[in-house]
């Protein structure tokens, strides 16, 4: 089966939890954690993680990170990686 | 690995510029939806579009939950409808065939409906040379059948650079302005004249299903006037050379979008991936608007000296970035430069910094033509014919895509409110000199020297 991955990525006011709660949906779903890169400047929190959706629904990601985002009231984004490998690659 | 910035780069694209799909256009074909009866073409045509059509919208937003990026519109093309009627107007006389051709409009219209699709185009006669019996009831039947749907788009090519301007079509397009706009002046926002009109175009007004095509194609209309301006405001202190550059760097991102979606959407649909169109369209939001990226290169406000010259290089640039991005390129391609869906645009209309006679000269180098531009109510049927003419004129001479788009309403001045991505008008003046004597002669304008390629 080709490998599929999705990026996620967090936006928001820093404040403790965050990174638990996102990685905790992940693994709930039985998704792998890739990468996974954060900066914080002026305490606004940028996070992108790269995760292994192989045989996963990623609409089902997406509901539970909805839940997560109004939760931590962040805004989360999960998007299949190919939008980024299509616009910046050949 | 993906890279982090580019991740943010997308993002911002999409979040902030509002970098978007605008349109996803299924063409379809109907001719084998002829018949010598109306009502049994009327209801082969719907059936054919409810089954050819039933899963583009629900795959369309099943691809943007994936990829969270907008898409517009999700619309349908047919093949040019005077084509499908003509066997069964054969028979008629004028006004029943005109009756006949409000009733496949009235189809369509209902296929639209239960597809659930934005718009409907194809409701078009390609008359460039002559008129068969079918062209005619059609353009007859375009002002009630635009004034009794609300999602089918009209087209109609008068004018191309191989067969000349058909002068007798040029002036009965300008009736059927007159008449759609007294019945309802936002009629003519669905409805619009060209020369050479490609077939492959996924933009409404003027998207058909064009002959040679295929029995369906799925084409896409990109999108991004916001992610272009916002780039060239970081280089504000480039030369015209560097700027060619950036934009073409753009251009080449946001295609790349357009062909990813594209491709995955005709293969989830099981039908061919026709074309990308390169076309920046702007919408009324504040930002996302082909007037402010040329106003971002220098000039104070568009439509001042310069304009045309920026626009040729906008244009060309876009091209260039966006052909290195798909494989296949088609419709348009190039930059709208609609007056009332781009607010900077209906700005320097409202100033007088922008003209009819300015908006003439950029569409020689632009990639429609008037467009959405609101003229006087009383403007009579032969001063829009002379537009037309001249649009045509432009196109036929310079082997391009001209259109024009007009609305007849109010007062010079006055502000005209279109709703939703039509945005809003200030009513242009045009001149008053007549030209009804030249478009009365009707005849047919021979083709320039150079449409004799062969």
């Amino acid at each position: 089966m080709k490998k599929e991955r999705a990026v996620i990525t967090v936006i928001g006011e820093d404040h403790p939890g965050i990174i638990a709660a996102v990685t905790s949906a992940c693994a709930e779903l039985g998704i792998n954690i890739e990468d996974l890169s954060q900066t914080v400047v002026q305490g606004l929190l940028t996070m992108t993680l790269i995760v292994d959706i192989t045989g996963k629904e990623l609409r089902e990601l997406q509901r539970r990170l909805e839940r997560v985002a109004e939760e931590q009231r962040v805004k989360i984004i999960a998007q299949h990686e190919d939008i980024f490998r299509y616009m910046h690659r050949i | 690995m993906l890279d982090r910035e580019e991740i943010l780069e997308t993002l911002r694209m999409i979040l902030v510029e509002r970098l978007d799909i605008r349109t996803v256009t299924l063409g379809v074909s109907l001719k084998d939806c002829a018949s010598s009866d109306i009502d049994e073409t009327c209801e082969r045509i719907e059936e054919k579009l409810l089954s050819v059509g039933e899963r583009l919208v629900s795959e369309a937003q099943a691809l943007e939950e994936k990829y969270s990026i907008p898409i517009v519109n999700k619309r349908v093309a047919v093949t040019p409808v005077a084509n499908i009627i003509s066997p069964a107007v054969r028979e008629l006389g004028e006004e029943e065939a005109k009756e006949a051709a409000v009733r496949a409009a009235l189809a369509l219209e209902r296929a639209a409906e239960k597809l659930n699709v934005d718009f409907i185009g194809g409701f078009s006669a390609l008359v460039e040379k002559g008129f068969t019996r079918g062209d005619e009831a059609l353009i007859d039947a375009i002002p009630q059948a635009l004034n009794s749907t609300q999602r089918v788009c009209s087209s109609v090519n008068v004018a191309s650079t191989r067969a000349g301007i058909n002068m007798d079509a040029v002036l009965r397009m300008g009736q059927v302005v007159k008449r759609a706009s007294e019945l309802d002046y936002m009629n003519c926002a669905r409805l619009v004249t060209f020369a050479n009109a490609p077939g492959d175009n996924p933009f409404m007004a003027g998207a058909f299903h064009g002959e040679g095509e295929g029995e369906a194609a799925l084409n896409v209309g990109i999108s991004g006037p916001g992610v272009v301006r916002a780039v060239l405001e970081k280089h504000s202190e480039a030369s015209l050379g560097e700027v060619a550059e950036v934009i073409k760097r753009t251009a080449f991102k946001i295609t790349r979008v357009g062909e990813l979606i594209g491709r995955e959407l005709s293969k989830r649909l099981s039908v061919s991936f026709g074309i990308v169109d390169l076309s920046l369209a702007p919408t009324p939001f504040p930002g996302d608007s082909v007037a402010k990226i040329i106003e971002a290169m220098g000039i104070e406000r568009c439509g001042a000296p310069g304009s045309v010259a920026a626009l040729a290089l906008l244009v060309d640039a876009v091209k260039k970035g966006g052909t290195m991005a798909t494989s296949y390129v088609g419709g348009l391609s190039g930059a709208f430069i609609p007056v009332s869906e781009d607010a900077g645009m209906a700005e320097a209309a409202r100033e007088g910094a922008v003209t009819v006679d300015k908006l003439l000269a950029m569409t020689s180098v632009c990639s429609v033509g008037l467009d959405m531009v609101v003229l006087p109510a009383k403007t009579s049927a032969s001063t829009v014919a002379g537009l037309i003419a001249d649009e045509a004129a432009i196109g036929v001479m310079n082997n391009k895509t001209t259109g024009v788009r007009v609305l007849l309403a109010g007062r010079e001045g006055e502000r005209i409110e279109l709703g939703g991505l039509l945005g809003y008008a200030y009513v242009m003046p045009v001149s008053e000199r007549s030209c009804e004597a030249f478009v009365k002669r009707g005849g047919r304008i021979p083709s320039p020297i150079h449409g004799h390629r062969n």
